[in-house]
């Protein structure tokens, strides 16, 4: 490496004058690599060039003091993302603990009642499920709606944080009743996955009510008005409750396409 | 500057970056673009049309929130329509809806951010790519502000921050003038200029003046068909001293509707 002698830097320092082009982007460009070359021409600038970089620092400082504050730590997406969700599904998942905790309080004080924490588990997702994959909740769902996220992996995702919170509930529900453990939670399971894999050609919103409504009307009330448990509950319905949600979950994965737009039925 | 992805510089086959033939897109049972063809390259194009003409229908498929009924349909090369995989063309797109939904408790960092985040950004990426989308619409000192607080036109830019955080090759503006001061109007037309280098842009309007001013090339809707493509000079062309409008491109875009209409 050549370094610019003495008096070509000063001249440099100085404007350049006498200097041709050529030589002035050869000068900057090995300026640009070297640190001393920099600092030998630091201590040559002229008091008119050290007036103006004074000046440019001035300004500089006084516009930063006048903009706004540089950004604090801003929260990653994820974690924004999750704040939504919470906000989102909490009160329909309150609603949810709610009614589990009246079944609970119900079974207790009539016990002639069929239990009414075991007919209400295979509905209790169906709310946060709705919820999770509709254009009536989320405001911004025609933004969503046109980006890659949006799509089984989200449904599935937003899904599994309704059974977070919905299995724990099912699982004191039932222990504190001693009712079924796996009578409260396969229903439970069995109707999430009818949920989405209905919801893949209806849309998962009209399927979580179809499906409320239906197991309403076929076992929840019947069985309250009868007093006595629908079979479909007993004790031997077990293997199939177990069966039937391996069946729904292997329906949803190849439906996957139908979850690519949002608009019909959700 | 900004990373450039490998899929950006891959050799394409497709000289057009919007196609559509003979497209067909349902508004609840009504057919709002009924038969339309359509083929858009690079810069940025004003889509004007009376109510009802359909701009928002196409807007909609555009962005493939909804499925076209009929026809084809490609966007950047890839086909759109039917059971195709949307996730690529998506990670490139950006969109302002007509009715734009947000988060009232989120920021406008916030929301910016989680919008970058669902259009699958590289992580590292999004801080910086949030914070030059707000300063291009003129929002840097409103950044964390909760979107609650914001008045109509600040929403509008906020909506057209999320749309362009990912550096889009095809972005779709649908009324972005909308709430805006004629200030922020003459800024968003330089946004749109800017962001023309690089990109396709449709911006559906109804004001013609703002096409005129920042568009390269206008499109005319009506009755979900394309009646005019041109220049913004060849629809001031169009209009005499007869036809109605306050300027001569409104004349050239009545001239052009009422020409249509007597011949059906
Ligand atoms: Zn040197």
């Amino acid at each position: 490496m050549t370094h610019p002698t003495t008096t070509i830097l000063a001249r440099y320092a100085d404007g350049g004058h006498g200097l041709d082009d050529a030589a002035l982007w050869s000068i900057e460009v090995h300026l640009d690599v070297c640190a001393d070359c920099r600092a030998r021409l630091a201590a040559r600038t002229t008091p008119a060039t050290a007036e103006l970089l004074d000046r440019v620092a001035a300004s500089l400082d006084r516009a930063i003091d006048a903009g706004p504050a540089p950004a604090r730590h801003p929260a990653p997406a994820a974690a924004v993302h999750r704040r939504w969700l919470a906000w989102t599904l909490l009160p329909w998942l309150a609603v949810t603990v709610a009614v589990l905790g009246c079944g609970v309080l119900l079974d207790s004080v009539e016990p002639s009642l069929p239990s009414l924490v075991l007919l209400l588990a295979p509905v209790a997702p169906l709310p946060g499920v709705a919820v999770a994959w509709s254009q009536r909740i989320d405001p911004a769902w025609e933004l969503i709606a046109t980006t890659p996220a949006a799509g089984l992996a989200m449904v599935l995702r937003r899904t599994l944080a309704v059974l977070v919170v919905v299995l724990p509930a099912l699982l004191v529900a039932g222990v504190s009743t001693g009712t079924s453990l796996a009578l409260t939670l396969l229903p439970c399971l069995a109707f999430t996955a009818a949920t989405l894999a209905l919801g893949a050609f209806v849309g998962v919103w009209r399927a979580a009510i179809g499906l409320a409504l239906a197991w309403s009307a076929a076992v929840l009330l019947p069985s309250v008005v009868t007093r006595s448990l629908s079979p479909v509950l007993q004790s031997g319905s077990t293997a199939v409750w177990a069966v039937a949600t391996a069946a729904l979950a292997a329906i949803i994965a190849p439906a996957a396409t139908r979850f690519r737009r949002l608009t019909s039925g959700n | 500057m900004r990373a450039v992805r490998a899929a950006e510089t891959a050799p394409t086959l497709h000289p057009w970056l919007v196609h559509a033939e003979k497209l067909r897109v349902r508004a609840g049972r009504h057919l709002a673009v009924d038969g339309l063809d359509l083929t858009l390259t690079a810069g940025v194009h004003g889509v004007l049309g009376p109510n009802g003409a359909g701009k928002t229908t196409l807007m909609r498929a555009l962005s493939t929130v909804v499925k076209p009924a009929g026809g084809s349909l490609t966007l950047l090369g890839a086909p759109v329509d039917g059971r195709a995989d949307l996730r690529e063309v998506r990670r490139q797109l950006g969109y302002l809806p007509q009715q734009f939904g947000f988060y009232p408790r989120f920021t406008i960092r916030e929301f910016v951010a989680y919008m970058a985040w669902l259009k699958e950004m590289p992580k590292a990426a999004v801080p910086d790519a949030v914070q030059r989308a707000i300063d291009r619409v003129g929002l840097t000192g409103k950044a964390d502000a909760r979107m609650k607080t914001l008045s109509g036109g600040m929403l509008r830019r906020a909506g057209i921050a999320q749309a362009v955080v990912n550096d889009p090759r095809l972005l779709l503006l649908d009324e972005p003038t909308v709430g805006l001061d004629p200030e922020q109007r003459l800024e968003f037309r330089d946004l749109l200029r800017d962001l023309a280098a690089e990109s396709c842009v449709l911006v559906s309007t109804h004001l013609v003046e703002d096409v005129v001013a920042a568009c390269t090339d206008v499109l005319l809707m009506n009755e979900g068909r394309l009646l005019f493509q041109g220049t913004p000079d060849d629809l001031i062309a169009r209009g005499g001293q007869s036809d109605a409008g306050d300027s001569p491109a409104e004349r050239g875009y009545s001239a052009l509707l009422r020409r249509h209409r007597s011949t059906v």
